[in-house]
This record gives C-alpha cells, structure tokens and sequence, in this order.
C-alpha cells in the first residue's frame, strides 16, 4: 500500500473524528456536552474543507469552509446555547434507553454505509474519495440519534449532525456543489434553526417541559 | 422571462407586504389581490410557452416546459381560490377565538411565501434550488401547522419539520450523488445539476451511481409526496392546521414534491436500462393506495379523513408515473388536476362544516344539508367525485390508469380495484351522515365562501365529460416529455 500524500491523511483522520463525534453525540447524556460535540463537528468539516480548498485551489470551497466555520461552529451553537439558556433546560440529563445496544446498531449501520459506498468511491476522481464511506456512515448514526433520542434539542442536534454528514459527502465526493445551491442550504437550515427556536417556546408553554412523550396524542387512526 | 420573474415576483413581494400589514383588515383582500397577480402572471407564461415553446431563461437557471408550466398554472390557480376562500374562513376564526391579528399576520405573510416557494421548485432548472425551494416551503408551512398553538397542533407540527427534515436530507444526498454522476461528465462548475444539461447527457451517467441516488430521492421527495411508510407526518399536519393550509398542502404541496421525483425518474430512466425506477415507483404508490384505503375506515376527524384520501390517491399518480408510457402518464397528469381541484374543494367544504360544528369529529357533524344546503352538497358533490363516481373528472383519470395497469401491470390490478372499494365503502359511509340526519350545527357569523368550492368542481365535472383541446394537447406534450 503506497503512502498517501499528507493533506489525504489529515483529511482522512478529520474524517474519522467526525465518525468519532458522531459516535460521541450517540451516547452522550447532557445537552450542553451535545451543543460543543456539535461545534467540533462543525470545525472538523471546515478544516477539511479547508484543507481540500488548499490543495485544489477550488476558490468556491474556501466560501464553503468559511460559511460552515460561520454557521456551524459559531452561529447555530450560539443560538442552540442561548436557546438553553432561556427555556433553563441546562441541566436536563437525558436517560439514553440501553445505550450498547445504541451502539451496536451504530456499529452495523456503519458497516452497511461503507458497503454502499465502495461502488461509488471507486468512481470517484477526487483526492478524498475514500472518505465518502465515514459520511455516510455519519449520516447514518445522526439518523440513529433522532430516533433514539426523546427531547426536542437532541433531535435537532441530530438533525443538524445529519447536515453535516451530507455537507462532508459532497466535499469528498465532488468538492462541493455549485455556490447558489451551497448558500441556499446554509439559508434554510438558518431559518429551520430559527423557526425551531420559536417553536420551542411554544411547546414550553403547551407542555411545561421540552420532552417529547408529551407529543404522542395524535396516534395512527385516532 | 419577464413573466416567470412575475411569476416568483408577485407572491414574495405579497409576502413582505402581508409581512408589516398582514394583521390589518384588508390583508385578506392583499393576500387575494397578490395571488391574483400571480395567476395572471402565470397565465401569461402559460401562454408564451404555448405558443414558443419550452423556454430556458437567465442563465439556463430556469427552465419551463409543458410538463412544469401546467403545474405553475394549477399551483397559481388553487393559490387564488384557496385565498379566497380563506378570507371569511380566517375571519370566523378570529370571531371564535382561535387566532389573533399578530398570527393572521403570520398566516397571511406565509401563505404568499410558501406560494413562492412552491412556484420556486416548479420553475428551476437547478436541482439543487429545487431541493432548497422544497426545504423552505416545509419551513413556510410548519408555522402555519401551530398557528392556532394547541397541543395537537404542536405535536402536528413538530412531527411534520422533523419527518420532512429528515426525508428531505436524504433527497439532499440523492441530489449530491446525482451531481457527482454529471460532474464527471459536465464539469463540477454551476452546469452540473441544471436539469436540461442533466437530461442532455443521462444517456452516459453513471447507472449504479443513478440508482442509489434515485432511492435516496425517492425516499426524501416520497416523505413529501405521503408515500407510506413515510406518510406519518401527512394526517396530522392536515388535520390541524387551518383549513386553507391542508387545501394548499395536499392539493398543490404534494402535487410539487411528485413533480420533483417524476423530474429525477426521467434522468434515472434514460441512465439504467432495466426499469428500476419504474418498479420502486409502482410498489410505492400501490403500498400507499393499498395502506391509505384501509386507514380510511378508521379515522374518526374529518379532516384526517381526507388527509388519508390524499395518500391514497398520491399513490395512485405515483403508480401511474412510474408505470409510464403516454396514456399513463396522460392520465396522472389528469389525476393531479382533478385531485387538487376535488381535494381542496372538499378541505374548503369541510371547514365550513367543521366551523359550524364546533369540532373536527365525524360524529358530532350532522345534518348539513337541513341547514345549510350549499355546504352539505358541496361535501356530497366533492366526495362522490373524489371517490371515482362519473361523471366526474378523477372517474376519467382513474379509469385509464386501471386499464393500463390491466395491459401493462395486470399483477396490480386486483390490489387497485379492491383498494378504490374499500376506500368508496368506508368515506362513503362517513360522509353520508354527516349530510344527513338531526342537524347539530349553528350559524356562522360570516357568509362561507362556497364559490370557490363550485367552480372547483364545475371545472373537475367540465374535465369528466369534456378535457378542452389546448389542455388534452397539453397532457400529452408533458406525457410524452416524461416519456
């Protein structure tokens, strides 16, 4: 196996602590401890971006990587911390039901990711290709965490994660999508944060509390 | 060109109007007046491209051909009467306390901006805008699902942005692998994810690539479309929301999202030879029409009724499209009309009911038709022309696609046949006493807006017996588009 020039290698362990974090959000309990592992996952991603933009000198990705640092590392985590702050949820320690099995099924999606990607990775012409396994597999366990979690900012932690996974699979796979589309996406999860921000409060004054078991009234054929 | 920019131009400038003044007492008649500006408009670009043909315009970043310009036209159309509808509907509600100027303020602000959104996603040529444009007419509507903030209405909404963020990042995905199939091809600069460049070169994109993107745009698009298993989200936001937003949502939001996967499907087919997309899209839609028909006898509110009669009948157009071939695909298209226009009559009608009744529940509606005549006909009317009944228009449409499906799928006949039974059997059932029987209902404190309703199905009788040349001509221009 030939030795992979260094900006691969940095790219393909930033691309393994994004697995990590992702594995790390699974089982972590404290929402706060959630928002921060979001925020280097943010960071990761621009750094690899970053990265990728140096070495192929694609100016559009350095806007990539700078709208991400913007929104992902220091806007939504801003606003996700505030949040808190004011709904005073601080200290909701979340029970995670049965969190080896969490990780088992975490364990089998991963694998099942890298599988899937194999056929497309070997098509792929870009320096970073053999990332696109880990970003789907990261999609994968943000899309595990959103169903296993049960209150409202976990899930949308979760949510965002999952952004940042297809965020990681376009940079790998095709250093990244055309810039209108690029700004469109950061705009709507912009306002999808806002908007769930509102909604927050207005489930805080429905419910008294962000948990939501509270929300399971309206069942199937009820 | 000058029209697709009025097109977008007239709902987003209505939009940031009914923004500031959306709570005075002629906003209803702005939201009216802009929708109406927007159907002219989209008339007129119904025209130019009837006459010239399909039109690429700034930059190739927007693309109308006869398949999307008759969408633009219905979504305009519906948008207008379903506005119109709204203004005594909102004002009842305002009498009865269930919304304040500072959420009619909302209400009116977003019903123009997921109008915008909505014609957006029609009028792309980039799928990549076509995602984004889907992404914010979910983030337009989701307020809207809470506006009256009851619990069910909140739980409504959360389950609608959390089951539709999710789908639609996987149609993100879809998107991002479709790109990375045409980047190769046509260079990773803007023109890769532009449709028409897409459709020039599908023949030499990448068929495994194609295929597992296809799947993740169908699952993502689908959870749009209420495609079981994905549909959870699709009853409750129906049902508890305003009136004029599940008429919106289901006779034009899922009619968009349709649009999008049918859009991917042509790209997909001319990539994989096998029909891989046709039978992913067959087994969808026979599921949810097989699924949606039995729920049907168990809901017990109005309006999740007919949210569940919106899957079954999503279903049935997406079978149809993925079954193809012209008279198929003539006939979806036929189907998404006469759906939208019967569909939000209905919604429109059972919101008066609802309004009079007090409540939602099947049950506690009663006599409609001793008290107000124009109401309870308008249920009956709309009921039996969704359910199939000549000489109604969706009696047209269904009927081709069943003998397609005898010629081409015979295979899922049978489940199509029994399905529209089950379905005729148990809303059937629902609705009569609600017409009839010891009236329980009272009077409104404004006259409800029956006119829209009426033309609705005076248009969808008219498509029944008689579909105008121009239009049949049309149908068939988008069919054979579709391929």
């Amino acid at each position: 196996m030939s030795a992979l020039p260094l900006h691969a290698q940095v790219i393909n362990l930033l691309a393994a602590i994004l697995l990590l974090l992702a594995f790390a959000m699974l089982t972590q309990r404290r929402v706060l401890s959630l928002i921060d592992l979001f925020a280097a996952q943010g960071l990761a991603l621009a750094v690899s971006t970053g990265i990728v933009a140096a070495y192929t000198g694609q100016a559009h990705l350095w806007w990539s990587a700078g709208i991400t640092l913007a929104l992902k590392v220091v806007a939504l985590p801003w606003i996700l911390h505030r949040l808190i702050r004011r709904l005073d949820v601080k200290w909701d320690v979340e029970r995670l039901v049965n969190v080896p099995t969490t990780m088992l099924i975490g364990i089998v999606l991963v694998v099942f990711s890298f599988n899937l990607a194999v056929p497309i990775s070997q098509l792929s012409g870009t320096i970073t290709r053999a990332t696109l396994g880990i970003a789907m597999a990261s999609v994968m366990l943000s899309f595990l965490m959103m169903i296993t979690r049960r209150k409202a900012i976990p899930q949308v932690i979760g949510f965002l994660s999952m952004e940042n996974g297809l965020f990681f699979a376009a940079t790998s796979a095709t250093y990244g999508m055309p810039m209108v589309v690029e700004l469109g996406i950061a705009l709507d999860v912009l306002v999808g944060v806002l908007i769930l921000g509102v909604f927050f409060f207005q489930i805080r004054e429905q419910f008294d509390s962000l948990d939501l078991q509270h929300l399971e009234k309206l069942q199937e054929g009820e | 060109m000058i029209e697709i920019l009025a097109v977008l131009g007239f709902p987003l400038a209505g939009a940031a109007a009914l923004a500031f003044t959306g709570a005075r007492r002629e906003a209803p008649a702005v939201n009216i007046a802009a929708s109406l500006a927007t159907l002219v408009a989209s008339l007129a670009l119904t025209a130019r491209v009837f006459v010239d043909g399909p039109l690429l315009a700034l930059d190739r970043q927007f693309f109308v051909d006869p398949f999307n310009v008759f969408l633009v036209a219905l979504t305009a159309f519906v948008g207008f009467t379903t506005a119109v509808f709204s203004r005594p509907y909102m004002r009842i509600e305002e009498r009865h306390g269930r919304v304040n100027a500072a959420r009619l303020r909302l209400y009116h602000s977003m019903y123009q901006l997921f109008q915008f959104t909505m014609l957006l996603a029609l009028l792309t040529n980039n799928l990549g805008i076509l995602w984004v444009a889907m992404e914010a007419a979910t983030l337009a509507t989701v307020l809207l699902v809470s506006l009256y903030r009851t619990p069910a209405s909140l739980e409504a909404a959360w389950k609608y942005f959390i089951l539709c963020g999710v789908g639609i990042a996987q149609a993100l995905f879809g998107t991002i692998l479709l790109f990375f199939a045409a980047e190769k091809l046509l260079g990773g600069g803007g023109g890769a994810l532009l449709w028409t460049a897409l459709d020039g070169v599908k023949g030499q994109l990448e068929p495994t690539v194609l295929s597992i993107a296809f799947v993740f745009l169908l699952v993502g698009y689908g959870t749009k479309v209420g495609l079981v298993p994905l549909h959870n989200w699709l009853p409750d936001a129906h049902a508890e929301g305003p009136t004029p937003v599940s008429a919106v949502l289901s006779g034009l939001l899922l009619n968009v999202a349709l649009y999008a996967v049918v859009r991917c499907k042509v790209l997909v087919d001319g990539a994989v030879a096998h029909g891989f997309a046709r039978d992913l899209m067959m087994g969808f839609g026979l599921l949810s029409v097989v699924v949606a028909a039995f729920l049907l006898a168990r809901q017990k509110d109005a309006k999740r009724l007919f949210a569940y009669s919106s899957i079954e009948h999503m279903g049935i157009m997406t079978f149809a499209f993925g079954m193809g071939g012209p008279v198929a695909n003539f006939a979806a298209l036929l189907h998404m009309t006469v759906h939208s226009l019967t569909k939000s009559a209905i919604f429109y009608t059972v919101g008066h009911a609802a309004q009079k009744a007090g409540t939602q529940v099947i049950e506690d509606i009663r006599g409609l038709l001793t008290l107000s005549p124009a109401i309870g006909w308008g249920l009956v009317l709309g009921t039996l022309a969704i359910l199939g009944m000549p000489p109604f228009g969706v009696f047209a449409s269904e009927f081709l696609i069943l003998t397609t499906a005898m010629n081409d799928a015979p295979w899922a006949t049978p489940f199509l046949l029994v399905a529209l039974g089950v379905a005729f059997a148990s809303v059937f059932a629902k609705v009569q006493p609600m017409v009839f029987g010891e009236p329980t209902t009272k009077r409104l404190p404004e006259r409800p807006a029956m006119v829209p309703v009426f033309v609705h199905l005076g248009l969808v009788l008219m498509l029944g017996l008689w579909i105008p040349p121009f239009l049949a001509e049309w149908y068939r221009q988008a069919a054979r588009l579709i391929g």
